[in-house]
């Protein structure tokens, strides 16, 4: 238990895995904090319950993952965000889901401002069992004062098609000075929808939490309930999953790079990453029978194996990206009008994106070496062989270089589990219902844009009696805040694009 | 640059021929589009989308339409920037409850005539999010819908059916 050696412990919990969960006491949890903030650990995953907080914490040298549990007898809990701004948005939101009330000693006052709660559910705190009302107050964003400041507001209705969350720049001139997200508006309330569920109903509400991670979130979710019940997927549905996984990570880089370029105005490369985009979905529609995969993957394995066509859809589609690709990365290589606008602009500070424990491009382009598939070596990955990509300079320039490997590393993954691909089983069963105790279960996925933690508990009937799903767009979206400064407004879009983070999956 | 703007040129087009309007949304029209509002509209419809908490899954298809192979754009047929320059609002989601007003006043911004499709099993009902307390469960529960387009998501396919059974029907009956 290398992570607790350093964090004093009261009682580990013993049906929780693969990884170790341990109840501490205030001590341990300010402990846990400290190595926090030291960066000895960086936050994987902060929520809540309606009595307690838990703390998901990683090891980077190691690879080892630890979960920390608060118990707030009180209803109150040490702030970790006064101390961790990493784990602001996510301690707000327990805030507003459970009631639950950080505390800080000193000069230290928690953020106490609402985050997904804009006052319109016509209650306050849903997930506390409590009946209890919150003073209504308008949003107040930060402060910024200066000589010919002026803000601009955007949102929540963009003008693209995109999902809906609220910008409020302050700008001096044409240069931004202060960025300042307000989200929450696509709270859909899945946590609560996942509580009592069957696991068919939570794995479809997994499938959904953000549909351009649809298969990502459902082998998370798979592979965690898979963990608390101790059992295994087959290994032909393990290299469905992967399969799946890669073609998702395909489709939704090649849509990433066209429309980064589209945003400079380079309407070219749009036009040709969205064909090869169409291709995939196409692809996936022949072998899995939907364009998003959704709904194949579930606890215990895969619903179907690859249809008869769909290794040579799978086969044609390599080759069209082979034949086709180079020579768009040529283009975007060669196009110096382009390179002018993403060369360094919205440069993420390689510190930050440790800090925040950033993941996927975001992370990987400021040097942040992590990749849950290489970290944690899930089945079928450790069995594969692929590279991660990582960059330095952080800017727009890397985010877009980071996915152009990615895109080559996902078409050899690909070709690597075809040539795997045999007869097999598709689903282990699960184990009866009756006489059962509750059990829990956690797991990491990399979806294209980064890691996903889902983490839940399953009663005895083998219902989800809670679930949490952690998007990584929660330690990305603010450093988009961080990486704006000093930019222009006109920039802002195509910074934007180039984290591309999801509002559903981080306003749940 | 070069070699792909000429093979583009050389190469056939991708793009495909026209699927037929979708039988159950002309139905489903034929009572809804008043007579007045049809004489002002051509071939030609300025759509609005509105993402009202959608999974951003409707999103990724609907933005398939302006891909080479579906080529929205010829059937006169394209997405603009402001309610205000929109004859449809397309709209995705549950209608959460912190996007109600924001697709109200989005509604309200909208000029006279106007339609409103909306898109997905959640836009019919709320779909999987039903009965949660942050959704409102249904665009019609918020503003008056003209057609329904299912699917979760709709393929980009069905969502051209649809809206060419919108377009059908309003130049038909000019």
């Amino acid at each position: 238990m290398g992570i607790f050696d350093s964090i004093p412990h009261v009682n580990a919990v013993l049906s929780h895995r693969p990884w170790p969960r341990a109840v501490v006491t205030e001590a341990g949890w300010q402990a846990a904090i400290d190595r926090l903030v030291e960066g000895g650990l960086t936050l994987l995953g902060f929520w809540g319950e309606p009595a307690a907080v838990h703390m998901a914490l990683l090891d980077g040298g190691l690879a080892e993952i630890a979960v920390v549990t608060y118990e707030c007898t009180a209803g109150t809990f040490p702030s970790v965000a006064s101390r961790h701004p990493p784990a602001l948005r996510l301690e707000r939101t327990i805030h507003d889901l459970f009631g639950l009330v950080p505390t800080a000693a000193g000069d230290l006052r928690p953020d106490l401002r609402p985050w997904l709660d804009h006052h319109a559910w016509g209650k306050s705190y849903p997930l506390s069992g409590r009946n209890a009302s919150r003073d209504v107050q308008p949003y107040q964003f930060l402060p910024a004062e200066g000589e010919a400041l002026h803000q601009v507001a955007v949102g929540p209705v963009h003008a693209g098609i995109i999902e809906p969350g609220h910008f409020r720049f302050t700008a001096n001139g044409e240069h931004v000075v202060r960025l300042e997200q307000w989200l929450g508006y696509t709270h859909k309330g899945v946590e609560s929808l996942m509580q009592g569920a069957s696991l068919d109903a939570a794995a479809k509400l997994a499938n959904r939490t953000s549909g351009d991670s649809a298969v990502a979130y459902a082998f998370a979710f798979a592979r965690a309930v898979e963990a608390a019940l101790q059992i295994e997927a087959p290994r032909q549905a393990t290299l469905l999953r992967a399969l799946m996984a890669e073609l998702e990570r395909l489709a939704n880089h090649l849509g990433d790079i066209g429309a980064i370029c589209n945003d400079a105005s380079f309407a070219l490369m749009h036009a040709q990453t969205g064909i090869l985009r169409e291709r995939c979905l196409r692809a996936a529609n022949v072998a899995f029978g939907h364009r998003l995969m959704m709904d194949v993957i579930v606890p215990g394995g895969v619903t179907r194996d690859i249809a008869p066509d769909g290794v040579s859809a799978l086969r044609a589609l390599l080759a069209e990206l082979r034949k086709v690709f180079p020579r768009l990365i040529e283009l975007y290589d060669n196009t110096a009008s382009l390179q002018d606008r993403t060369v360094t602009t919205g440069i993420v500070k390689a510190e930050y994106a440790r800090q925040f424990g950033a993941g996927g491009y975001v992370g990987r382009a400021s040097g942040r070496d992590f990749d849950a598939r290489r970290a944690l070596a899930y089945m079928p990955y450790d069995a594969l062989s692929f590279e991660v990509p990582v960059l330095q300079a952080g800017d727009v320039n890397a985010r877009v270089w980071i996915r152009i490997r990615e895109v080559e590393q996902s078409v050899a993954l690909i070709e690597q589990i075809l040539d795997r691909l045999g007869p097999g089983g598709l689903q282990t069963a699960l184990p009866p219902r009756i006489g059962r105790g509750p059990c829990e279960g956690m797991a990491l996925t990399e979806a294209f844009r980064g890691d996903v933690l889902v983490w839940l508990r399953l009663d005895g009937e083998l219902r989800v009696e809670r679930c949490h799903l952690r998007d990584a767009s929660w330690f990305q979206w603010p450093l988009l805040e961080t990486a704006i400064d000093g930019n222009i407004i006109a920039d802002f879009p195509l910074c934007n694009k180039s984290f591309n983070c999801s509002y559903s999956g981080a306003d749940l | 640059m070069r070699k792909t703007l000429l093979e583009s040129l050389t190469h056939g087009s991708l793009t495909e021929p026209a699927p037929a309007p979708d039988d159950s949304a002309l139905a489903e029209l034929a009572t809804k589009v008043d007579r007045a509002a049809q004489a002002r509209l051509g071939r030609s419809l300025a759509i609005r989308e509105v993402d009202a908490g959608s999974c951003n899954g409707c999103e990724l298809e609907i933005h398939a339409l302006s891909n080479a192979f579906y080529d929205i754009e010829r059937f006169g047929l394209r997405f603009v920037a402001s309610p205000r320059h929109a004859d449809v609002l397309l709209v995705t989601g549950p209608v959460t409850k912190n996007m109600r007003q924001a697709l109200e006043r989005t509604y309200n911004a909208t000029p006279d005539p106007k339609w409103v499709v909306a898109v997905g099993g959640c836009a019919i009902d709320g779909g999987i999010f039903r009965g949660s307390y942050a959704c409102v469960g249904g665009v019609s529960e918020t503003v008056p819908v003209d057609l329904h387009i299912k699917g979760c998501p709709p393929s980009p396919t069905d969502l051209l059916k649809g809206l060419l059974a919108l377009l059908e029907h309003v130049s038909a009956k000019r």
